[in-house]
C-alpha cells in the first residue's frame, strides 16, 4: 500500500504556524521572555529644525544629543534599555512640528518626546504633548510663557532651555549699568515678530526701566521671522537716532541684520545690545564682525571658566568638526537629565521619570555652580550660567562675562510671575 | 500707526534720502528677479515657479567664487552666468516638455524643482545658513547725502539694476534678436514658419531670466544671509511685483518693484504693525482698478 500525503497542512508547518502564532501573541498578553527582547530599546523622538535658516541649530541640537547618547547607551542606557533616537525636520514651521511630533509617537512608537523646536514650535509640540500624554522635554524655546504660564503647565513637560525672563533680569541690570555710566536714555529695539521676540524684549525693557528708569524706548521695530531683508528697519532706527539699541535676533537673522547695518555704519553711531550674539552660530559666521557688541552668553566654552565646560566644548568640537551651540548644551542637558532621573526611578516609563525629574539637581559643565536644577514648581531648568558681556572679532570672543547673580533672578522672576498673574 | 514718524520724514531731507535709497535697494532687487519672471511668462507664457531658485543659485555661485578668488568682480558674473546655465539646462531638459501643457502640470513641475533645487544646494553647500561678507572695498563708512546715509555698496546695487533695465528695455526694442524675441512671443508659429529656431530663443529667454534673477543672488549675497529655500520668499514678493506692473511687462516690473520698495521703506515708519499687509493691500487696490496689471495689455 502506497501512503499519499493528505491534502491540507502538514504536520510541520501546523507546528511552524503555532510557533509563529505564540510569538505573535505573546507580547500584547506580556510573556516575558517576548516583551523582553522587545524593550530592549527605547525609542525617543525629536522634532527639530533641519532645514532652512535656522537649520545650523537644530544641526547642533541633534549632535549634542547624540554625543550625549552615546555616553548614556555606553553605560547601559535608560535601565537597561538603548537609546534609539528618531530625528525628524520640522522646517521651523509649527504645524509641521506638531504633525511631526504626533508622528514621531502613534508611528514610530516613541516613548519619549525631546521637542527641538524655537518658539514657534514648541507651543505646537507643546499640546501634542499635552493631548498624547508623553513625556516631553521643550529643550529650545526660550519664551517663559512656555513653563511660567499655569495655564499652559502639564505635568509631563519639562523645559532645559534658558528662559527669556532670566535673560532680561541679567541683561537688564547689566545695560541700566552701563546706560547710566554713558548717559544712555533714548533706545530703541529691533527683535523678531514672534513669541519668543515679543516677550523677551518687553522683558528686557521692563528690567532696563527698572534698573535705569530714565530709558524711554524711541522706537520699536518687529520684522518678521526669517526676514530676508532689513535695509527699512536699519534705515527706520537710523532715522531714530537712538543712543542704544537692544536686539534678540538669533541666528541667520542676526547674522543678516549684522551684515546689512554693518554697511550702515549702524554699529558705530550706538551702542548695541544684543542678547543672542555671543554664540559659535553668529561670531564665525559673520565675517566683520564689529567690535564692541554687548550680549548675554549662549554658548562659550570660555564661560563658565571651568575644565568641565571647555572639556563638553572640545569634546564636541571633536566629533563634529565646529564648536557647540546656545542650543546644543540645552539639548545636552535634556539628556543628562534624563538619564540621571531614569537612574534614580531604575525605569525608563515617562510618568516615573517625570516624578524623579521634578527638583531633580545634577551635576552639569553648563551650571553657574556645577550643577543645575530642573525646579519643581514649573518644571523649568534654574541654576544654569547666565551673564553679559562685550564681543570682540576673534576668540575667546566675550573675554570677560560678568556673572548673573540666582538670587536676584529668582526675586525678580517671583514678581514678574505676580505681575502676570502667573502665581 | 505712527503717522508722526512718517510726516516728520517726509518733511527732512535727511529721511527722505536715507529711506528714499533704502527703497530703491528692495525695488532693485526685487526688480532683477521679477523682470525675469515676466521675461519668460511673456515670451514662454510660463509661470516659472521654481524662478526664485535662481536667485539662490547666483547668492551661492558668487559666495563659492569670491572664497575662492577673493575677486567681488568674478563673483557677481559667477552668479549671473552660473545660473544662465543652469536656466538653459532647465529649460531644454524640463520645461520645454510641458510647453502648452495645463497650467496645474507646469506649477507642479517647477514646484518638484523648487524641493529638488534647495535639496541640491544642501548637499553641496550644507544645511546651514552662511555669509559671504562684504568685499573690503566696500568696507567703508556711509556717504551722508543731504543729511541721508547711502552704503556704497547700495549706490552700486541700484546702478548694476538700473544698467541691466536699460540694456534690457534697448536690448529688446532695438535690437534684431530683440525683435524675434519679441515676435516669438506674439506669434512663435510666424517665427517657427520664417525658418527661425524657436527653441533656441525660447532656452535664450529662460537662461536670460535665470542670469538676471542669479544676478540679484549675487548683488544679495554680502548683505544677506544665504541659506537653502532663501528664493522662496523673494519669489513671492516678485510674483507680486509682476502683478502689480503687469504679467510680461518689463517697465511694469520696474515701476512695481520701485513702488514695493518705497511702501516697505516708508511704510516700516507709518504703518510699523501693517507694513507685508500694506504690500498686499497694494496689490489688491490695483488688481481691483486695473485687473492686467499698471503696464499689462489687455487680453482680447
Amino acid at each position: 500500500m502506497t501512503r499519499t500525503r493528505k491534502p491540507g497542512v502538514s504536520r510541520r508547518a501546523t507546528l511552524a504556524m503555532m510557533g509563529a502564532g505564540a510569538v505573535t501573541f505573546a507580547t500584547p498578553f506580556g510573556i516575558p521572555w517576548v516583551a523582553r527582547a522587545q524593550a530592549k530599546t527605547i525609542k525617543i523622538g525629536m522634532p527639530t529644525i533641519l532645514s532652512g535658516r535656522v537649520a545650523q541649530l537644530g544641526t547642533s541640537s541633534r549632535n549634542a544629543v547624540m554625543l550625549e547618547i552615546e555616553k548614556v547607551n555606553a553605560a547601559g542606557g535608560l535601565a537597561g534599555r538603548t537609546i534609539e533616537m528618531v530625528i525628524r525636520d520640522s522646517k521651523g514651521q509649527p504645524q509641521e512640528a506638531a504633525r511631526v511630533a504626533r508622528e514621531l509617537v502613534n508611528t514610530d512608537g516613541c516613548e519619549i518626546l525631546i521637542d527641538a523646536e524655537a518658539s514657534s514650535g514648541a507651543f505646537a509640540v507643546h499640546e501634542v504633548a499635552r493631548d498624547l500624554g508623553v513625556l516631553c522635554i521643550h529643550t529650545n524655546s526660550e519664551t517663559s510663557a512656555l513653563t511660567a504660564d499655569p495655564k499652559q503647565h502639564i505635568p509631563n513637560a519639562f523645559r532645559t532651555a534658558r528662559q527669556g525672563v532670566h535673560d532680561s533680569i541679567v541683561g537688564g541690570s547689566y545695560a541700566a549699568a552701563i546706560a547710566k555710566t554713558k548717559g544712555l536714555k533714548k533706545w530703541a529695539t529691533c527683535s523678531p515678530d514672534y513669541a519668543y521676540g515679543r516677550d523677551t524684549t518687553g522683558e528686557y525693557v521692563t528690567y532696563l526701566k527698572r534698573f535705569a528708569p530714565d530709558v524711554e524706548i524711541i522706537s520699536e521695530s518687529w520684522p518678521k521671522l526669517f526676514q530676508p531683508d532689513y535695509t527699512e528697519v536699519v534705515t527706520k532706527i537710523l532715522q531714530a537716532k537712538p543712543q542704544a539699541l537692544y536686539s534678540c535676533l538669533w541666528g541667520g537673522d542676526l547674522t543678516s541684520y549684522i551684515d546689512q547695518a554693518n554697511i550702515y555704519a549702524l554699529f558705530s553711531q550706538m551702542e548695541v545690545f544684543a542678547v543672542n550674539m555671543a554664540d559659535y552660530t553668529a561670531l564665525t559666521v559673520v565675517k566683520n564682525l564689529p567690535k564692541g557688541i554687548h550680549s548675554g552668553n549662549r554658548y562659550i566654552k570660555t564661560y563658565p571658566a571651568t575644565p568641565e565646560n571647555a572639556a563638553w566644548g572640545d569634546a564636541y568640537k571633536a566629533k563634529y568638526g565646529e564648536y557647540p551651540t546656545n542650543w546644543s548644551w540645552e539639548n545636552a542637558t535634556a539628556i543628562q537629565l534624563l538619564a540621571e532621573a531614569s537612574k534614580k526611578a531604575n525605569s525608563a516609563d515617562g510618568k516615573k521619570i517625570a516624578e524623579v525629574l521634578r527638583g531633580l539637581k545634577i551635576k552639569s559643565p553648563f551650571g553657574a555652580d556645577g550643577t543645575v536644577t530642573m525646579r519643581a514648581e514649573d518644571q523649568t531648568l534654574v541654576g544654569y550660567a547666565i551673564g553679559w558681556g562685550t564681543t570682540i572679532p576673534q576668540e575667546p570672543y566675550v573675554p570677560q562675562v560678568q556673572a548673573g547673580d540666582w538670587k536676584t533672578i529668582f526675586e525678580l522672576e517671583a514678581e514678574w510671575k505676580k505681575s502676570k498673574g502667573y502665581i | 500707526m505712527d503717522l508722526d514718524a512718517l510726516t516728520g520724514c517726509l518733511a527732512s531731507s535727511a529721511c527722505l534720502v536715507t529711506q528714499i535709497t533704502s527703497g530703491f535697494i528692495i525695488g532693485m532687487l526685487l526688480f532683477l528677479v521679477a523682470v525675469g519672471l515676466t521675461l519668460i511668462f511673456g515670451v514662454l507664457k510660463v509661470v516659472n515657479f521654481s524662478h526664485g531658485a535662481f536667485y539662490m543659485f547666483g547668492a551661492y555661485f558668487a559666495m563659492t567664487v569670491y572664497q575662492l578668488s577673493g575677486s567681488f568682480a568674478l563673483a557677481m558674473l559667477a552668479g549671473a552666468v552660473g545660473t544662465a546655465i543652469i536656466g538653459l539646462i532647465f529649460e531644454r531638459g524640463f520645461m520645454s516638455r510641458v510647453y502648452g501643457a495645463d497650467v496645474l502640470m507646469q506649477l507642479l513641475v517647477c514646484y518638484a524643482f523648487v524641493l529638488i533645487f534647495d535639496d541640491v544646494v544642501r548637499m553641496v553647500w550644507g544645511p546651514e545658513f552662511k555669509s559671504m561678507g562684504m568685499p573690503a572695498a566696500f568696507q567703508v563708512m556711509p556717504l551722508f547725502i543731504a543729511g541721508g546715509v547711502v552704503p556704497p555698496y547700495y549706490l552700486l546695487l541700484i546702478g548694476v539694476a538700473l544698467a541691466a533695465a536699460v540694456v534690457l528695455g534697448l536690448g529688446l526694442a532695438q535690437t534684431r534678436i530683440g525683435k524675434v524675441i519679441r515676435a516669438a512671443a506674439h506669434n512663435p508659429g510666424m517665427v517657427s514658419a520664417l525658418g527661425i529656431n524657436t527653441g533656441l530663443i525660447y532656452g535664450g529667454v529662460f537662461a536670460l531670466g535665470g542670469m538676471l534673477a542669479g544676478l540679484a543672488g549675487a548683488l544679495a549675497a554680502p548683505v544677506r544671509s544665504l541659506t537653502p529655500g532663501m528664493g522662496f520668499s523673494v519669489l513671492i514678493e516678485s510674483f507680486i511685483v509682476t502683478v502689480i506692473g503687469g504679467m510680461g511687462s518689463i517697465l511694469g516690473a520696474l515701476i512695481g518693484a520701485l513702488l514695493i520698495g518705497l511702501i516697505r521703506s516708508f511704510g516700516t515708519l507709518g504703518f510699523p504693525l501693517f507694513t507685508e499687509g500694506l504690500m498686499y493691500l497694494f496689490m489688491v487696490i490695483v488688481l481691483v482698478s486695473r485687473p492686467t496689471g499698471l503696464f499689462g495689455k489687455e487680453v482680447a
